[in-house]
């Protein structure tokens, strides 16, 4: 997953992800790959709502929280554990 | 540090607007027009309806401006004539925080308040103890009477069901000096500046966000625009505060205008030396006790609160003061802005000659974002300047005292005193009830460190970045080389 941590995320949010890893339960922990990122691009944009942006997997994420992230990453792994 | 909340991303969201509409000279004819873009007829409010939203943001860009809410005197005025006198000024004034009084109306007038817990039972402690009679039960229930209610609380300590429960009003819970109350007559808060330490704890207590730090943004925005001389210099917590090391951050302040960029490490480098003489030669004389002295709501508490401290309280100059002193006496052109994650710091500026503007973290990063600027295009920028590593750990708590401290042993002098260091990390109500004490010569230790906040800087009311994390940061800056002098 990536964290945007352009300046409008990381004003509007992203600052507090930033030791997300630290609040994963454990079984996600080894799980998922956490990666800062520049902007990416999304907050000019306003279809895509407001800041700060996470990206799960492709799926852009907005307003992101340390809990939807959580809530997101489970839904993902549910996802692909079905289809394979 | 500020939780992360809608009030604060509403006051974020509006900095960023008015930075982007002020650069683009836009800001005369838009601002106005801000609070109904924000809240439209039809959609969502955060209070009871659209136009008290509107009102209390129109009220929140006026603090932007940098002017009292309490200075209204004609409610027509428009936020385009308070921009004009915005520009028009020079100087500011001692009012630092405001109230928002349409904001603030919100809190109880009694802190005590019989919840769905009672059983209306047969002993009814409550009744019976209540020193004034304010007690009755009606219906089965316990009701309060409070044009009797005193405010004591015997009924939450007697009930065994906890259902009488204390409500607080969290700005006096916040503030370590009562210096915020109730005008019972306007029934909104009200601070007395002649109590008030500019700590700003306030300020990131109340959850209607009522109460409002004056900006100074749009004077160094002006001055960034006539491309004046202008030096930002950073708080030694900048580290902490975003994403990217030094340099970059350095490299993004020069890309938004400013003309030169600084650490306050190497004023807090002077601090140290000095301070370190200071306790030698206090200690030489038979004082017993040296406070540290670059903390400004401390040293307000101390004017304020604990006067028979402040002849302990050193009298080096802080690190802002140092840097500026210096950067006016090598160019007296140029303007001077402190940035950091400090309340206090407006305050101290006020009486600095040398301190031009103050701004916040916050509103550097609305900066940043309304320049549309990001950290990974930005050229770093190398700093020259020789700065000590204890001078970068300044801000957090045992950051000052390890700094003196090391100042006095590299020293190799041979008359050093036998030191016993003691720390007040956050000053709350009771760290203000030892500072009593410590008045009174009955605590132990001889060079006392007192930090507003806890943690030190980086926990700051003004300050953005995770309060661990910027610790982390700084300690690891503060742990690494410095910036060493030139070898001639």
């Amino acid at each position: 997953m990536t964290i945007c941590v352009g300046t409008t995320c990381y004003l509007l949010g992203a600052a507090d992800l930033q030791d997300l890893e630290n609040f994963l339960p454990a079984d996600l922990k080894e799980n998922v790959e956490i990666i800062g990122s520049h902007c990416l691009g999304v907050c000019k944009d306003n279809q895509y709502g407001a800041a700060p942006f996470v990206k799960v997997d492709d799926e852009m994420m907005s307003n992101a929280t340390v809990s939807s992230i959580i809530e997101k990453i489970y839904e993902h792994r549910k996802g692909s554990s079905h289809a394979g | 540090m500020q939780d992360k909340n809608d009030a604060n991303r509403m006051r974020k969201e509006l900095l960023i607007r008015i930075i982007k509409d002020f650069m683009n000279d836009t800001l005369a004819e838009k601002i106005d027009k801000i609070p109904i873009e924000i809240r439209p007829k039809g959609e969502a409010s955060s209070r009871c309806c659209i136009y008290k939203d509107r009102a209390v943001l129109k009220y929140r860009l006026m603090a932007m401006l940098g002017i009292s809410v309490e200075d209204e005197t004609d409610e027509s005025k428009s936020l385009s004539a308070y921009l004009a006198d915005a520009l028009k000024r020079d100087s500011f004034d001692e009012k630092i925080l405001s109230v928002l009084d349409v904001a603030c109306t919100s809190c109880v007038t009694s802190r005590y308040l019989v919840t769905n817990a009672c059983r209306g039972c047969f002993a009814r402690p409550c009744v019976f103890n209540c020193p004034r009679g304010a007690m009755s039960v009606v219906d089965g229930k316990s009701v309060i009477d409070y044009s009797k209610c005193i405010d004591c609380g015997i009924c939450t300590q007697v009930c065994p069901y906890h259902a009488v429960i204390r409500v607080p009003i969290p700005c006096e819970e916040a503030c370590p000096v009562g210096a915020i109350k109730r005008n019972h007559e306007t029934d909104v808060q009200e601070i007395d500046f002649g109590k008030c330490t500019y700590c700003g704890k306030c300020m990131v207590a109340c959850p209607f966000s009522a109460i409002l730090e004056k900006s100074q943004i749009i004077d160094v925005l002006k001055a960034i625009k006539e491309k004046k001389k202008i030096t930002a210099m950073l708080a030694p917590s900048v580290v902490g505060q975003f994403p990217v090391p030094l340099e970059r951050i350095a490299g993004a302040v020069l890309a938004i205008g400013f003309t030169g960029v600084e650490e306050v490490a190497f004023g807090a480098d002077m601090t140290s030396e000095n301070e370190a003489e200071e306790f030698v030669e206090r200690m030489k004389r038979g004082d017993k006790l040296m406070t540290t002295s670059c903390c400004p709501s401390y040293v307000e508490t101390v004017k304020k609160h604990v006067p028979g401290l402040s002849a302990a309280v050193s009298e080096t100059p802080s690190p802002m003061r140092y840097t500026s002193q210096t950067l006016k006496q090598e160019d007296p052109e140029t303007l001077t802005v402190f940035i950091g994650p400090c309340v206090a710091k407006r305050k101290e500026a006020l009486i600095d000659v040398n301190t031009d503007f103050v701004l916040t973290f916050e509103e550097l990063a609305a900066m940043f974002v309304a320049f549309d600027l990001q950290f990974e295009s930005v050229k770093p920028h190398e700093m020259t300047r020789p700065v000590k590593s204890s001078g970068r750990g300044y801000a957090t708590s045992c950051g000052v005292s390890s700094a003196v401290l090391k100042e006095m042993k590299d020293a190799g002098r041979e008359d050093i005193p036998d030191i016993n260091a003691q720390f007040i990390n956050g000053i709350d109500k009771k760290a203000v009830k030892m500072l009593q004490m410590y008045a009174t010569g009955k605590m132990p230790g001889n060079f006392l460190e007192v930090m507003a906040c806890e943690g030190g800087c980086v926990g700051g009311p003004c300050a953005i970045g995770k309060v661990k994390l910027a610790i982390d940061a700084v300690k690891k800056y503060a742990d690494g080389p410095g910036i060493p002098k030139k070898e001639k």
